[in-house]
């Protein structure tokens, strides 16, 4: 099952934007490597892309690069011939390869003399076409055109959204005095620096329409929680009160978030709208309670608690009242995590010492363990709900990796530069 | 030309403005890459805060007052015996000295989540600030926060390393 080790470097090809400065350096780019692949692969070939020659080829190996990381796809090899939507496709030849899908296209100039990404999927063994679809691209935008296109290949195939164009947050830890609050396409690559810090950061969590992060910041020497608009730079304080502000959730519809307070002794949980204002307690349990995450139709917040003795996963109505006990295998189960559908939850469950990331079906409580790893955490879920990522840590050096959620598919995202932790996937690109 | 210089010299003021402090937050970077859907983004440099100077009797190494470490046994949330000594004189400084103020730093081991361990570094940190309490300093002038896992005093791995992360840290006015 560990069978392929598949290292996909940088591109180099691509000139993403004239201010570079901003952009992360080029060693802290982050590396993928895939370590497991599902079983039943689609074989898929993307045939090499029409029009403008290094255009075409930044598109193509996105494309291909983002197919073959799913763990979904088996990348038939194309042969070296370029074909264009407008091609016609020899289906006996692509069957013969072993294709069931193709996919070709070009890039060109729209009709008002901007570029244009255009292609067209194809079913080969039914020899039909399957979709396409044109739009207007610029040269720093090549990258973000594979992955629409990739997107909209995974949809057709598998029924699912694809998560191609999404993006991630992520902390490194750059030296001993150096925090960097990271956001990043979701393939690693194009990463932008959204906060410095001396002090730790941690916690980051997306606002629903992408546009935010609420997170905790200790730069003044104490947690504090910011929300930040990732285009303006703007962050506001959301709670700073007197003693701890930690844990951030948003609820679903984006009006409120869920926090950790100890202004009242120990951590109870609070919401609080997302300008700071109307606070209101949640838990009552004179114990630890933290980590909230909304369900994602906004009516429970699940949490962790040692109300009963260990650290173990409750949940509340989000309006207040008695909590219900969701986890009870094992001394020590923190960090819930809704999947996008509501049905399952993530969590992190210690095993033989270990902290590994587990998954547990809502409505029977079946608990699968998901790694053999020993130091998971944080984990988040896709906004397909296909896969999950996660910090973990490997060689002593902080790694994130995406686990699918039956735990065959394994991605190891890994960065030359420090340790990586705290990730946050974004919402789905609309 | 008088009516020239007046914008000029507003312009100027307006720039300067835009450079104090107030809008740090937002300084250090012009929006990167416009990628379309409001996805771009800016960079922001945090802060330092400043360090004043305290009276010796808090730093004289000979002074019991410059020890402000307390550790805590594994999965335990309560002062130790041995420590009763300092805390007693930390308190009895803030009693005659109403104007500090201490904020007290919960610190755990590595091991498990990072928002659980937050929670258990504030249960030490309360420990701390009740003892303080009980024994004569005011609740305004102490506040106990947690920084959890986050900034290890000793960054190994064992047994030894995570005994030096249990602890509770208190700080004057000044050195937060």
């Amino acid at each position: 099952m560990l069978g392929i080790v598949l290292k996909l470097r940088r591109f180099g090809l691509v000139a993403i934007s004239a201010l570079a400065l901003l952009q992360a350096s080029a060693h802290a780019q982050l590396t993928i490597e895939i370590t497991g692949a599902g079983t039943n692969r689609i074989p898929v070939a993307i045939a090499d892309f029409g029009g403008e020659a290094s255009a075409a080829r930044v598109i193509t190996s996105v494309v291909r690069g983002d197919l073959e990381r799913s763990g979904l796809f088996k990348m038939i090899d194309p042969g070296a011939a370029v074909m264009t939507e407008a091609s016609a496709p020899v289906y006996e030849e692509w069957k013969s390869r072993g294709a069931d899908a193709l996919a070709a296209g070009s890039i060109g100039e729209s009709t008002d003399g901007r570029r244009e990404a255009r292609f067209r999927l194809y079913d080969v063994t039914k020899q039909s076409v399957l979709g396409g679809s044109a739009f207007v691209t610029s040269k720093p935008m090549l990258r973000a055109a594979g992955h629409r296109i990739a997107d909209m290949i995974y949809e057709k195939l598998t029924g699912e959204p694809g998560i191609f164009s999404t993006r991630v947050a992520y902390v490194i830890k750059a030296g001993a005095a150096r925090y960097e609050l990271h956001i990043s396409d979701a393939d690693g690559q194009n990463a932008q620096v959204a906060l410095i810090s001396k002090e730790p950061i941690i916690s980051p969590s997306w606002s629903p329409e992408g546009g935010r992060l609420a997170y905790v910041s200790f730069e003044n020497k104490k947690p504090v929680v910011y929300v930040h608009s990732l285009a303006s730079g703007k962050r506001i304080v959301v709670a700073n009160f007197k003693g701890s502000n930690s844990a951030p959730a948003w609820s679903p519809d984006g009006r409120k978030l869920a926090v950790v307070l100890s202004k009242d002794g120990g951590s109870q949980i609070f919401t609080v709208n997302a300008d700071g204002s109307g606070v209101q307690r949640l838990t009552t349990a004179n114990a630890i309670n933290t980590e909230p995450n909304f369900s994602p139709d906004g009516q429970f917040v699940y949490f962790t608690s040692d109300r009963g003795g260990s650290p173990q996963i409750y949940r509340i109505a989000a309006g207040g009242g008695d909590a219900q006990r969701v986890s009870f295998e094992g001394s020590y189960n923190v960090t819930p995590r809704l999947s996008p559908d509501g049905k399952s939850m993530a969590f992190i469950s210690r095993r033989d010492g270990s902290f590994r990331l587990s998954i547990m079906d809502l409505a029977s409580r079946q608990v699968q363990i998901l790694t053999d790893s020993h130091k998971d955490e944080s984990p988040t879920f896709s906004p397909n709900g296909r896969m999950i990522l996660i910090a973990t840590e490997v060689g002593g050096r902080g790694v994130l990796s995406a686990v699918s959620i039956d735990g065959r598919i394994k991605q190891r995202l890994s960065i030359a530069a420090g340790d990586v932790r705290e990730p946050a996937w974004g919402p789905l690109n609309k | 030309m008088k009516q020239l210089l007046i914008p000029a010299a507003l312009a100027l003021v307006m720039a300067a403005c835009s450079s104090t402090p107030e809008s740090s937050d937002a300084a250090a970077g012009a929006p990167v890459e416009s990628r379309g859907g409001g996805s771009s983004v800016t960079t922001v440099t945090t802060g330092g805060v400043e360090t004043g100077r305290l009276p010796a009797v808090l730093t004289d190494p000979k002074s019991i007052l410059s020890r402000r470490s307390v550790y805590f046994d594994y999965d335990s949330y309560e002062v130790k015996a041995e420590y009763k000594d300092l805390v007693t004189a930390h308190a009895k400084f803030l009693t005659e000295n109403r104007q500090f103020k201490v904020l007290i730093q919960g610190n755990t081991d590595e091991r498990g989540s990072r928002e659980y361990n937050l929670a258990l570094g504030q249960k030490r940190a309360d420990a701390i600030r009740k003892m303080l309490a009980l024994l004569g300093a005011r609740e305004e002038q102490l506040e106990s926060v947690s920084l959890g896992e986050e900034k290890p005093k000793n960054e190994g791995h064992g047994e030894a390393a995570w005994a030096e992360n249990r602890r509770g840290d208190m700080l004057y006015n000044g050195e937060f």
